[in-house]
């Protein structure tokens, strides 16, 4: 017998449904049925015409229990593929956040020459505060938040990811 | 019943327009029954499913079971799926019809029986109004169904409905809910045929894949000491599978053990089966599946009841797990060959490749495995002592094992139904199945008060048929209130009570774990079952010693209608042999002598 694999990696699942009503509920409540983690979560429609919306879920577990989550998800009626991304091999997985920076005098320029390193747009400029809007991996938009934390940082809003595989394949 | 002419009335116009008629919601929704081959449905009327009550009056096609709550009319439904193979059809209304239902949706779910629940529910405007009787119905049975539905659209009624059955029966079978509001059942709607094309998400796979039973197929025949455990995923795959585990037995010449709900998939009474595994399973069968070199899981998901202390369950068996269903492989333990199909067309497979491939397992060791099973068997783990004087005191499991021994000197097809607590265990140990489909009893959840509206529903379905509920005195009181049912359909369903007045399985558990503080679990004010029985016309009966029990017995299996058997037993008998919880299938306590050496770790003590 194999013995299983105690150690807990992070994996992006990407899930093409239905949309119809009550189909992310479903998800969801799989989800904390079943005491499995999500750190972020995403969905939107993707193909209008056959009522289809993609979500995709970053949870993290032992290499077992994310097995079990995406054939526990592959169970759901509504769900027509699952796949977990980290698994099928390079991908791209991107989020964007809103950033507001609330600042004067030198932390303020400080602020913005950052943005810009980071090729961070500010949205809406006023007097006192910035509204940056910064898209990439997650890691990258967790670093540049940090960095913003000294320099007046008053609030953030992130989307949580988006993948897709690299190259012609789909899921 | 002669439901012929009526049938046909209910019919889609096949020679026309069939596809365009526009009837009633409530009338659209009894075609689809009478479509879907449905003879009888088990329910509770209400305000939200009067017009679906009033499409019923009208018609003979459909025949419907009252019942005296909804959770039985879901067991009920159960019963009647799990004895014929086809799907249970459930009748609620709205709000407390819909929650009473819960808890048989539940019980289908983690036994994977095809049920389809139609639910009441407000009309679409009022929805989320906390109107009269409103509830979340598919938001409460989001979790506790296969799938479900609010039909909000006229236009999708027929096809609802329909899909429903097919979720309900393909795959690995479970309840499915439908949500009806007011609006949709009282206004018109087109009917629609049944639809031939695949469902665009849902495609369950039923055919193995051929290389991973070659595989398998391959390792057997290696085998020195295999084992196949097989599951009620064998029942649901329907007859022709148990008969195909049968051929794949005998032609392999391998033991066989079972789940509780895999019990008459293979005859219990043939020398190849163990007996079943598990916590109050057979010491062969626990020692065979510990000390296996294969072992086969067919249609079984090595349930925390089968598999005891998991970094000790079968530690050098290589391990093949078929199952319908692939979210069940690797779930608990991880196995080296998985197959996903259906249960019988993996058996079939097993045997084509059986005959395919050279070689066979080595005999001598074969031999020797049958040998140290047989002496396994000698420790007659099953084994009990009853006084046989006409005064004594009636041990439980002797009161099955009469109830099966006069039960088949009548000849009669027999099925069984049970609640949950010890007397579930001693029947699975001391009843006989040669056949599957014959034992109903709640596995997965557990639910005491599943045994008599089980009985109603396997009565209803097979009326000539002997049906007996052995039940408890604690758990057959949580749907006692089904006695009105089988009075009123004169249902001929035998009760049978192992009364300890004690919730056994809970006292047993206390005397093993808590210092025989028998907190909350003696049956006080238990009713006098003979005056229970006769209010509700049914025949009451009681033997208090092993002098009555026969006559007892025989006087039940006589009566033509319905029986109450009061049968007082030892108060104090738990049931065993057990593996402890927390411990491994090599730890079996065979008895009460040994329960002074039982050190239930703190983590056993965590488990339920």
């Amino acid at each position: 017998m194999t013995m299983q694999d105690e150690t807990i990696v992070s994996a992006v699942i990407s899930i093409l449904v239905e949309n119809e009503s009550g189909v992310l509920a479903r998800v969801i409540g799989l989800f904390s049925g079943r005491g499995y983690n999500i750190e972020s979560l995403t969905v939107a429609p993707v193909e209008q015409s056959r009522h289809q919306s993609r979500i995709n879920i970053v949870t993290s577990g032992t290499p077992q229990v994310i097995e079990q989550i995406k054939a526990q998800v592959g169970r759901l009626v509504p769900v027509y593929r699952v796949a977990n991304l980290t698994q099928v091999g390079p991908h791209v997985a991107r989020e964007m956040a809103l950033v507001k920076v609330v600042s004067s005098g030198e932390a303020r320029t400080e602020a913005l020459r950052i943005a810009e390193a980071f090729r961070a747009r500010a949205v809406d400029t006023t007097a006192t505060s910035f509204v940056f809007e910064l898209t990439g991996a997650t890691d990258k938009l967790d670093s540049f938040i940090d960095l913003m934390r000294p320099l007046g940082l008053a609030e953030v809003s992130r989307t949580g990811v988006a993948a897709i595989i690299r190259g012609p394949r789909t899921i | 019943m002669n439901a012929t002419p009526n049938r046909n009335d209910l019919k889609p116009n096949t020679r026309g327009h069939g596809a365009d008629i526009v009837l009633s919601g409530a009338e659209v929704l009894l075609r689809v029954l009478v479509e879907q081959e449905v003879d009888v449905i088990f329910g509770y009327p209400g305000g939200a499913v009067l017009p679906i009550y009033d499409a019923l009056f009208k018609q003979n096609a459909v025949r419907h079971i009252l019942v005296r709550h909804e959770q039985a009319a879901v067991h009920a439904a159960e019963a009647y799926a799990r004895s014929t193979g086809k799907v249970g059809v459930v009748l609620v209304t709205s709000g407390p019809g819909a929650t009473n239902a819960v808890t048989g949706l539940v019980d289908a779910l983690m036994d994977s029986i095809p049920v389809v629940c139609f639910t009441g529910q407000v009309g679409v405007p009022l929805i989320g109004t906390d109107a009269f009787q409103e509830a979340d119905t598919t938001g409460i049975t989001r979790q506790a169904t296969k799938h479900n539905y609010l039909v909000k659209n006229p236009a999708d009624l027929a096809r609802v409905a329909h899909e429903a059955f097919h979720i309900a029966r393909s795959g690995r079978p479970g309840p499915v809910v439908v949500d009806l509001p007011k609006n949709i059942t009282v206004g018109s709607a087109p009917y629609a045929p049944a639809s031939r094309a695949p469902h665009p998400s849902y495609r369950p796979r039923t055919e193995p894949e051929r290389e991973a039973v070659v595989r398998a197929v391959a390792a057997m025949k290696r085998a020195r000491r295999p084992l196949f455990y097989t599951g009620g995923g064998i029942i649901n795959a329907g007859p022709q599978a148990s008969e195909a585990l049968g051929r794949l037995v005998r032609k392999t010449g391998f033991p066989c053990t079972s789940t509780l709900m895999g019990l008459g998939a293979y005859p219990t009474t043939d020398r190849q089966f163990l007996g079943m595994l598990g916590m109050h399973g057979t010491y062969e069968a626990n020692l065979a599946t510990h000390g296996c070199d294969v072992l086969v899981a067919l249609g079984a998901r090595f349930d925390d009841r089968v598999t005891g202390r998991l970094d000790a369950f079968s530690p050098d068996s290589f391990k093949i797990h078929a199952d319908i269903e692939p979210s069940q492989i690797n779930k608990i333990v991880q196995v080296d060959v998985p197959i996903v199909g259906d249960a019988g067309r993996v058996i079939e497979m097993m045997l084509e490749e059986w005959d395919r491939q050279d070689g066979a397992p080595d005999p001598a060791a074969l031999g020797q495995w049958w040998q140290q099973i047989d002496a396994w068997r000698g420790i007659r783990s099953l084994h009990f002592e009853q006084d046989r004087t006409p005064s004594a005191i009636i041990r439980p499991q002797y009161a099955v094992r009469r109830l099966y021994e006069l039960a088949m000197e009548t000849g009669r097809d027999t099925f069984v139904s049970t609640e949950v607590g010890q007397h579930q265990m001693w029947a699975a140990q001391h009843f006989q199945f040669d056949r599957p489909n014959r034992w109903l009893t709640s596995g997965g959840l557990g639910t005491m008060g599943y045994g008599l509206p089980a009985a109603v529903g396997a009565q209803v379905a097979h009326p000539d048929a002997l049906v007996i509920d052995i039940a408890g005195e604690a758990s057959t009181l949580m749907n006692i209130q089904e006695l009105g049912t089988i009075a009123q359909y004169r249902l001929p369903v035998k009760l049978f009570i192992l009364n300890n007045q004690y919730m056994g399985m809970v006292r047993q558990w206390q005397e093993l774990l808590h210092g025989s503080r028998y907190s909350e679990s003696y049956s006080a004010a238990l009713p006098d079952f003979i005056r229970l029985a006769e209010s509700f016309h049914a025949k009451g009966m009681r033997a208090t010693c092993v002098g009555e029990l026969d006559d007892v017995i025989r006087a039940m299996l006589a009566e033509p209608g319905a029986v109450v058997a009061d049968i007082c037993v030892a108060q104090d008998e738990n049931c065993y042999p057990m593996i402890p919880s927390g411990a491994a299938h090599n730890q079996m306590l065979l008895g009460p002598e040994q329960e002074g050496e039982v050190k239930v770790s703190a983590e056993g003590r965590m488990l339920v």
